[in-house]
This record gives C-alpha cells, structure tokens and sequence, in this order.
C-alpha cells in the first residue's frame, strides 16, 4: 500500500504494510528508513503516545487501519519538534491552567453507582490531544483552555469528592467554557467516545446556574432588562 | 541541588513517590522519557488488591496468603505483610484523591475476583483501572505543582564513592528535543523505570518503553539486581498482537478453550500454572481461544468494555459472538534492583521502587492486582526514605566525568558501521527469548541464547544508527534501549541458567521439580556471579 507521510521537507511517499498504521511505522523504521520520527507506547489505544492526523482527521496510528493513500501529518495546534513527533506541553500545561484536579484530599465520601457513573466516561480520556488538534478556536485564541482540560474539569466538577466546584467553574470563565464554537469536531476525534462539546455545555449549565454569563453575549448589548426584554 | 529528589519515570510508582516526598517538603523534579499518563501503569486493567472485603468476606491474612503462596516461598514475608496491610489505606487514600473506582449497590468500592485470589479483592475502575489510577495522580501532581521534565532518556547513574560506600549524586540523562546530555543533581534519585519485558520484543503485552533502562543503569552503578529469571506470562494476550486480555475476563467466567472447544485447566489458577497448560496445549498442536460469549452482551458492555473493543480492533473478533484467539505473552518482571524494606538500593541515595525494583513482594509469581498495589505502597515509602536520605546525607559531590563519557559515547554510536539492522536483532532476541526462556526453560536452549547474545553484544559496533541527526533522534535512544536490553537479557540468562530447579514462573523442563537450596532470592552484581539469599 502507498502512503504519504509529512516529513521536515513535505510529504515523502512510502510503501507500507500493517494491520494498523502504527504497525506500518513500525515496519518502515525497521526497515526503510530509521530517520522517521513518531511517537508510541502501549500498541492498544490506552497511553495516548501515538495521536495523528490521517487524511485530514485525528486518530490514534495503533488504532488507524492502514488504507491505501493515506496521508499522515502530526497533530495541529502544537509545535512539531520532528515528523510526526509534536510537544505537548503547552496543551497538558493546560490542565493545570483550568484547574483540573480535585482541590483537596477528602476522607469518607461515599458515592453511589451512579455517582461514579456520572463521570465515568470524562475519566476515561488518555490525552493523546486529538481534540486539542481539531479544535478551531486555537485559530484565533491560543489561550483558550481547549476541549480535554475542560472534559477533566467536568469530571471533577460533577464528582462528590470535589469540595470547591465553584473555584473550578469560576477559572473556566476565562478562555474556557464562552470560547468554544460548539462546532463538535473534538467529539467526532475522540478515540475514548467522549464529547467534550457537551461536556463544554454542561459546565455552562453550571457557570449559568453560579450567575455567569456569555460574556460575548453581554457585550452584544446590554444583555436583558429587569422585565426580561432585550435591551439594545 | 539542595533538598531536591530527582525521580525517574511517571508511572504510578514515580508519580506516588513523588507525591510523597513533597508533601515531606522536598523539591521534587519527575523526568521521564516520555510523558506522564503514557507509562506502562495505564494499560493495567483488572484492578488493585485489597482486602476490604466489599464483595463478600475477606481478611488482610487472607491476601498475605494468597500471596505467599504465589510467590513459592521466594517472597519476604514481612514485606509482603506490609503490602497487604497497608492495602485499605492506599484504597482510602486513592479513593480519596478522587481515583474514579467502579461501586457496589451499597456506595462501596467495587472488587472483583482474580486469580489465585481466595476472595473478591481487586477494586477496579471498570476494566481502566490503571488509567484512571495514574491520571488522577498525574491531576493531583498538577494540583501540588511537582515539575515534570518530559522526554529525557536515562543514559546513566551519576555516582561517587569513598572508601566503603557508593553514593547517588545525581542522573545524567539525553534530552530528546535538543539531543544533549543534561545532567540533574540530586541527593536522593528514585528509580521508578518500570520492567524489562521487551527484550521478548513483540511477545510481550508491554508498551515499548518497557526496556529496563533504570534496571540497566542502577546494575552499570554498581547496584545489585535480583530474581531477574522471574518473568510473568500472561496467559491471554491475543494471538497475532499480544495485546493483553485482562485476567478479569477469566474472574468474571471466561472459558479457555481448545480447537477443539473443550476446557483444559482451571482458568483461575495463578499465571504461571494457567500459562504452562497453555503452552503445552500449544505444544500438541492446539489452537487456544478465550470464550467470553456466554457472560452476555450487556455484561461484557459493561464490565469488559475495553476489552471488547481491543478484541474487535486487533484481533478482529468480537468477543460477544465470537472466540478470542490468544497466546501467553512476557507481562511482567518479577526481579529488579534489590531494594530493602525502605525501598533502598546498596548505593547510598538511590531508591527503586515498581516493576524495575525487586521488593520480594512477589517471588516467583505475582498475583493479578499486586503491582497496582505494591506502586502505591512503596511508592509512598520510596518519597519517605528519599526525604530521609537528604536530611541524613553529606552534602552533594559532583560526579560530571559521565557527561563527557556519554558525549563521547554518542558521537561513536553515530560512527557505528551500521551494517547489521539492530531492530531486526531485536527481533530475533525476542524470537530467541520466548522460544528458549520463556514458558519452558532448559539448560541447553539457554546456552545457545547465552551464545546468540553474547555475539549481538559482541557486534554493537556493526549496528548502531543510521539517523545521524542530533534532535530528536529516535533511531539513537532505540538502540540506548536495545543495547540495555541486551545487557539485562544476558544477566537474566545466568540467573536462569544457574537456578536448576522449577519454581513459579522460572519452569525447567531439565528440573521440573522445586529444590529447598533454592528456596532464596538469586542475586547478581557486577562481578556477574550469580549468589543467593534468604
């Protein structure tokens, strides 16, 4: 199979062979050309080493089954330090940014199945960054918090064990939760199933519920009247 | 630097003693060569032993039972009674931090049985249990502000020695990004660099990091290593990747079935056992499968998600309708650097803790949910002992002679012939590995593996790299990684060789038969003498 891949001097034409992409990586490394730089670990989808773009949609390359004419590209929205090998610490520097972590140690809080289910699936993200990748707000507000910190704070948020949910709700107002489009292309990335779209509407259900608003949405007016009438 | 604590790797083990040795008032740095939450702790899934009795009866006797049986008489006994009695503490500290564990009806952490357990005892987090344990330590990292070095490789111990002691003064490590080697001083250095299960290369469940480079290091500083011949299979990996099958699979009802669909062993017995009936299976000529079909859609939707979706993905099967084909695969490596009770080395200031420390918890075997277990426990001893250590010690002698070694090491590697594909050695190790000492070992098949790594150790210099660039240089590191590996895969051998006996993993067809002079942990050092210990 024939593929492309987008090296330091534009895309290079290989021919590969795999089950998964990871595995034809693997392969050309060993066997072509050791100079191909790309980032793996646990082979089975749950380190987050490995995220890429192929053909223009972020996966996972030990997930990705090798197509005939793909086309690999590193991850957007972060420096690539070489080939398919992006640094990822301004993204993860993102979580502690949002706070993104239980404030404190609690003792003895006792959850129920549906507590713990409540934010399984938010617990579930392996941060290979394929959300932080497809996002477009990074186009124009590179501060912006982006759609895995703020699944995280989600998860902490709507845990029991969190004793300080206003603080967190409170840091995300900024570059956070009115940043983003709603436009969903973290949620079609994700390779864990989790959207962090509705995650970014659920904490604004919260931030509203705590008295906050869009702040774009105020600066578009004066935002209502006592009466609720719109004011112009 | 002054009242710093250098610790290296982020998995569950490193992440744990660096929390501990902060909240004692340390300066704390993790470097890794990768990024924290990509170590080998996310992919484990079953779950992390404690008797907390939840799920019907148990007691913290009964897992130091279970336990000590496993472990044929190679474990320490009051390390192993340490381990289980510090378990519903770890459990109520990690629940605590706010680790996402799977409940019971009644709001209790949720346990299931595994084997060689007398009880249901593994708490779990769904089957992402080590994913969601390693996380939320990350998260609670970012919350006390440790600072992470990311993608610095491990080239070497710094060291200095008077006249009766060695101590740690420090690592010296190639930073990835810029190529250069960096040294980081520290009184106190904590190993946490996980195992060594790929030097069976693609038959192992592990990720590729797993290549004992803290194993390789601490043993070329002068450390003692230990049990090195004890290497875990796990008897479900699939069969064409050897991805892992949980074993909660097997604790939940899974059949292992024959081409011929029928049941040949208890398939809740410890790993060793399950993984030799197995491979003798195998050996007649048998196709061995994992039967999940029966525990039901919404079961294994439920409580086996991830591994329905790895059967699906890698091996193209879906477990609900269909057999998982699999086969036993190097899982997890019972030796490492000797450590005692405090988790420290014979080197003054270095500690090791996790799968590159041997902590004699495990012995021969190592139970399912005891590795979770034992990173939380001696990590937290580890960050003790680090702190301790600073307090107690001299100040700090700079050991910088290694810098320019390295430098110069480097520059040679890059002017290696390159003649022979060191990726494809690695293969042929892991070929050579699991067909001559991995389930069954006998002395004659070793000796020819002994020889085949002597000659690829002997040969380095007609390997080496053909990516001469200086950033980001993978090509490098993976062949600082094979060449630890073969160093390991050497002295694991010896160890292998010398112990004549059957034991646990350590299965000789030439001794199947365990022996009491044997009863004792193998140690190695770096007159490569092979000597054991009680």
């Amino acid at each position: 199979m024939k593929i492309s891949i987008k090296r330091k001097d534009g895309f290079v034409s290989y021919e590969a062979e795999g089950r998964t992409l990871l595995e034809a990586l693997n392969r050309l490394k060993a066997n072509v050309d050791a100079t191909l730089a790309y980032s793996s670990g646990c082979r089975s989808s749950v380190c987050g080493s490995c995220a890429v773009r192929v053909n223009g949609k972020e996966v996972l390359a030990c997930a990705h089954q090798l197509q005939n004419g793909d086309v690999v590209e590193p991850l957007h929205n972060v420096p690539i330090l070489r080939d398919l090998v992006v640094s990822m610490d301004k993204a993860y520097a993102m979580n502690a940014k949002a706070k993104a972590y239980q404030s404190s140690f609690v003792k003895e809080v006792v959850l129920s199945v549906e507590d713990e289910q409540r934010n399984a699936l938010q617990s579930d993200c392996i941060l290979c960054g394929s959300c932080y990748s497809t996002c477009p707000v990074y186009a124009v507000n590179e501060e912006f918090l982006g759609p895995f910190a703020l699944t995280r704070v989600l998860r902490y948020v709507s845990d029991k064990r969190e004793q300080n949910p206003k603080e967190k709700i409170e840091t995300i107002q900024a570059n956070g939760v009115w940043d983003c489009t709603l436009c969903n292309a973290c949620t079609l990335v994700c390779p864990q199933g989790i959207s962090s779209k509705a995650d970014i509407e659920k904490l604004r259900a919260r931030s509203a519920m705590l008295g906050y608003t869009d702040p774009s949405f105020a600066n578009f007016g004066g935002g209502f009247g006592f009466d609720g009438s719109p004011q112009f | 630097m002054k009242n710093s604590v250098i610790v290296v790797g982020a998995g569950g083990a490193g992440l744990v003693a660096a929390l501990s040795a902060h909240e004692r008032g340390a300066k704390v740095t993790v470097i890794t060569k990768e990024y924290p939450t990509r170590s080998q702790t996310c992919m484990a899934q079953g779950g992390i032993n404690a008797a907390l009795g939840n799920a019907g009866e148990d007691s913290v006797e009964a897992h130091i039972q279970n336990t000590l049986k496993s472990a044929h008489g190679m474990a320490k006994e009051s390390a192993v009674e340490f381990l289980c009695q510090s378990a519903p503490e770890v459990l109520a500290w990690l629940d605590g931090i706010g680790v996402p564990f799977s409940r019971t009806k009644d709001g209790k952490i949720a346990q299931r049985k595994l084997g060689g357990a007398s009880a249901a005892r593994a708490c779990y987090a769904q089957d992402y249990t080590g994913l969601k344990i390693l996380h939320t330590l990350y998260d609670r990292c970012v919350a006390v502000g440790i600072e992470f070095l990311n993608e610095r490789y491990l080239l070497d111990l710094l060291t200095h020695s008077d006249a009766n002691k060695t101590y740690v003064s420090g690592v010296l490590v190639l930073n990835k990004r810029s190529g250069e080697a960096e040294v980081h001083e520290a009184q106190s250095v904590i190993l946490a660099t996980g195992g060594y299960s790929r030097v069976f290369h693609n038959h192992s469940t592990n990720s590729v990091a797993s290549s004992g480079d803290g194993v390789a290091a601490a043993f070329r500083a002068g450390a003692v290593l230990s049990d090195l011949e004890f290497i875990q299979f796990h008897p479900t990996a699939m069969k064409n990747s050897s991805i892992l099958i949980s074993e909660s699979a097997r604790g939940a009802g899974g059949y292992l079935l024959n081409s011929k669909g029928e049941r040949f062993t208890n398939e809740l017995a410890p790993r060793d056992e399950v993984a030799r009936a197995i491979h003798k299976e195998m050996l007649k000529g048998e196709s061995v499968f994992l039967d999940i079909r029966h525990l039901g859609k919404e079961f294994i939707e439920h409580e086996l998600p991830q591994e329905a979706k790895l059967a699906k993905l890698y091996e193209g099967v879906d477990p609900i309708r269909e057999l998982i084909p699999i086969k036993p695969s190097a899982h997890y490596t019972m030796g490492g650097i000797l450590v005692d009770a405090d988790a420290q080395t014979n080197i003054a200031g270095l500690f090791a803790v996790g799968e590159c420390a041997n902590q004699r918890v495990h012995g021969a075997n190592r139970l399912g949910g005891n590795s979770l277990l034992e990173v939380v426990v001696f990590g937290k001893k580890a960050g003790e002992s680090a702190v301790r250590h600073i307090k107690e010690s001299l100040p700090l002698v700079s050991a910088l002679s290694k810098k320019e070694f390295w430098e110069a090491k480097i520059k040679e590697i890059k002017n290696y012939t390159n003649e022979i594909n060191f990726y494809q050695a690695h293969q042929e190790l892991g070929e050579i590995f699991y067909k001559n000492v991995g389930i069954l070992r006998e002395e004659n098949s070793m000796q020819e593996a002994v020889a085949k790594v002597k000659e690829m150790r002997s040969t380095l210099s007609k390997m080496g790299v053909s990516d001469k660039a200086k950033e980001y240089n993978t090509n490098l590191t993976e062949f600082l990684e094979f060449a630890n590996m073969l160093e390991l895969g050497e002295l694991i051998l010896l160890c292998a060789i010398e112990r004549k006996e059957s034991r646990g993993a350590h299965f000789r067809a030439d001794a199947p038969q365990s022996e009491a002079r044997f009863e004792a942990n193998s140690l190695i050092g770096r007159d490569m003498a092979v000597r054991y210990e009680n």
